[in-house]
């Protein structure tokens, strides 16, 4: 992919957010924020590319670790989210 | 340039992740479809980390797996163990892993550039070949890791001051502005430096001076302005995000860094509004310091009146309708439970109750919500300030439990009032405002006095908030 095409994808996904978070009720605003610390931790897949390669001990280990950083948030984020979503709850009639 | 052939199975599987994650947000418009969005974004994720170990040749999948169950292990067992109370801290916690995360990824990247295809390799004739990598992607790593660096160091001051490690009052250095604008300058001018030269010293220097300013930024911004710092933060993490996606070339990681910087952003904005401030004077910090109590001292002596919890069980078992408006002192007291329980002992005796919400109650945005979802309140008797301000008139009593400034009437009368334009809650407008707050000394975050706690129709409840709801709820049962 060239920079341009690139440039494209961030620009509309900026305004998809822009769109989509004005969306969002603010009683979940909490959640809103657990969930896109997760999803943030995409960044994973750089850290994956990282600790996956060959050629230097020192970015490997770098990526190692940076994989487990972003696994605490994948996992801790969904998890946390899900613990809130669970808890909100309608009237019972 | 021989970098990015990759084949367009994999482009499209992190064009299907990306579009995960719009899914996973969309969902938030309502707690119904929030369940399934959180799935989504977890399948975003998975389809995202396979795709990536599915197309590298993996020299250390033993490792990789160890890392993973580590730290899944540490974020499980902390998302389930933490309490409700305790959102602010962790998110704040949260943040500063993505951005070390982050400047890991960029050093790793810098280190070992070919294995990014971000390298090209130049050989001259009779010396040993160089890598060099690609200007673009320099600009684009030295941003990232600015970025991931400022968001690292200014999440952990966060989450120390919301953890109660730091004092939450601002820490003023002396010409601050021009220490942080001059290490701004330095780092956004080095960035451009270093697609000249790709000497460590350059990459390395942007990463420590962008720890310093991420430090240096927060210390100044006191404790309940955090409501924007972490949402600031949150923008900051996804900006870093995007900023790595852009050097991965990977539309996964650029689609979830925008939707996540534009959320943090907007939330900001959402905060900045609801204390009627402007964004610069947030970040520019200082706000709530020992300067501005000053300004009210001098009225603590007015007289009021003084209730207790049997005449507030009293007073509300008699209403038609109450409000309950809880803020920040709820949560530290932990009396959401408690408060659950007066609010179904007082329907059982055919009171109408709600809740009403302040934007900024609390430490981060919606940090009321959970902790009343939390405690079983149905989210339909939850209300935001704007759907429920004009029923204040028509009810009998606003119970306002551990909030104070987003209630003070001087911030639609009083324009010398710090707080003046703050949109608050019309609670004056009640018949009866009972206030819980543990003593009449202490003011709240803008440091002014409330001209509420003086109003004829105001009863002051001063207690501790859980044991004067426990004490209402012995008194009505």
């Amino acid at each position: 992919m060239d920079f341009i095409s690139i440039l494209s994808i961030f620009v509309l996904a900026c305004f998809v957010g822009y769109f989509v978070v004005w969306s969002v009720t603010p009683a979940l605003h909490t959640p809103l924020m657990s969930v896109t610390n997760a999803i943030s931790s995409v960044i994973v897949v750089g850290a994956l590319i990282a600790a996956a390669s060959t050629g230097s001990a020192s970015a490997k280990w770098l990526g190692l670790v940076a994989v487990a950083l972003a696994s605490v948030n994948i996992f801790g984020g969904f998890a946390v989210t899900q613990r809130m979503l669970a808890m909100y709850k309608k009237k019972e009639r | 340039m021989e970098a990015h052939v990759t084949p367009s199975w994999v482009l499209l599987a992190y064009l299907v992740s990306g579009i995960c994650f719009i899914l996973a947000l969309r969902g938030l418009s309502s707690p119904v479809s929030s369940r399934r969005g959180n799935m989504a974004g977890m399948i975003g994720m998975t389809i995202a980390v396979v795709t990536t170990l599915a197309i590298h040749e993996i020299a250390s999948l033993p490792e990789i797996i160890g890392a993973v169950a580590i730290g899944g292990g540490v974020g499980l067992v902390t998302a389930r163990k933490i309490q409700m109370t305790a959102m602010p801290q962790l998110v704040a916690a949260f943040h500063s892993l993505v951005g070390m995360a982050a400047v890991l990824v960029g050093a790793a990247a810098y280190l070992n550039p070919e294995a990014f295809g971000i390298a090209v390799r130049i050989t001259p004739i009779a010396s040993p070949s160089i890598i060099s990598i690609l200007p673009v992607s320099r600009i684009e790593m030295g941003l990232g890791v600015a970025i991931g660096a400022i968001t690292f160091s200014g999440s952990v001051i966060a989450f120390l001051k919301l953890n109660g490690n730091m004092s939450g009052k601002p820490i003023l250095l002396p010409a601050r502005h021009v220490i942080n604008l001059g290490t701004l300058v330095a780092i956004l001018g080095l960035i451009a430096y270093f697609t000249q030269d790709q000497d460590p010293w350059v990459f390395f220097t942007v990463m420590g001076l962008s720890f310093a300013i991420g430090f240096l930024l927060i210390i100044p911004i006191g404790g309940a302005d955090m409501p924007v710092v972490i949402s600031m933060l949150n923008s900051y993490s996804g900006w870093a995000a995007a900023a790595m996606g852009f050097t991965l070339h990977n539309s996964a990681m650029i689609i979830t860094g925008a939707l996540v910087g534009s959320s943090g952003a907007i939330l900001s904005y959402i905060m900045c509004r609801a204390m009627n401030r402007s964004f610069i004077s947030v970040i520019a910090g200082g706000f709530g310091g020992d300067a501005a109590a000053g300004a009210g001292g001098e009225v603590i002596d007015r007289p009021y009146k003084r209730g207790s919890a049997e005449d507030a069980a009293f007073l509300m078992s008699q209403a038609d309708q109450v409000i309950i408006v809880p803020g920040y002192g709820m949560a530290v007291s932990q009396a959401q439970h408690a408060l659950r329980e007066m609010a179904d002992l007082l329907k059982e005796h055919g009171v109408r109750v709600k809740y009403a919400i302040h934007p900024v109650a609390g430490r981060m945005p919606g940090h009321m919500n959970v902790l009343l979802a939390e405690a079983n309140v149905p989210y339909d008797e939850v209300f935001e300030l704007e759907d429920i301000n004009s029923e204040f008139a028509q009810t009998d009593v606003a119970f306002v439990i551990g909030a104070n400034d987003v209630t003070n009437p001087a911030a639609k009368t009083d324009k010398s009032s710090p707080i003046y334009g703050m949109p608050v809650l019309d609670v004056e407008k009640a018949r009866t405002v009972l206030f819980v707050k543990r003593s009449m000394g202490g003011v709240g975050y803008a440091g002014v006095d409330n001209e509420l706690f003086y109003r004829d129709n105001t009863m002051m409840l001063l207690a501790d908030a859980k044991k004067m709801v426990e004490e209402i709820v012995k008194n009505i049962g």
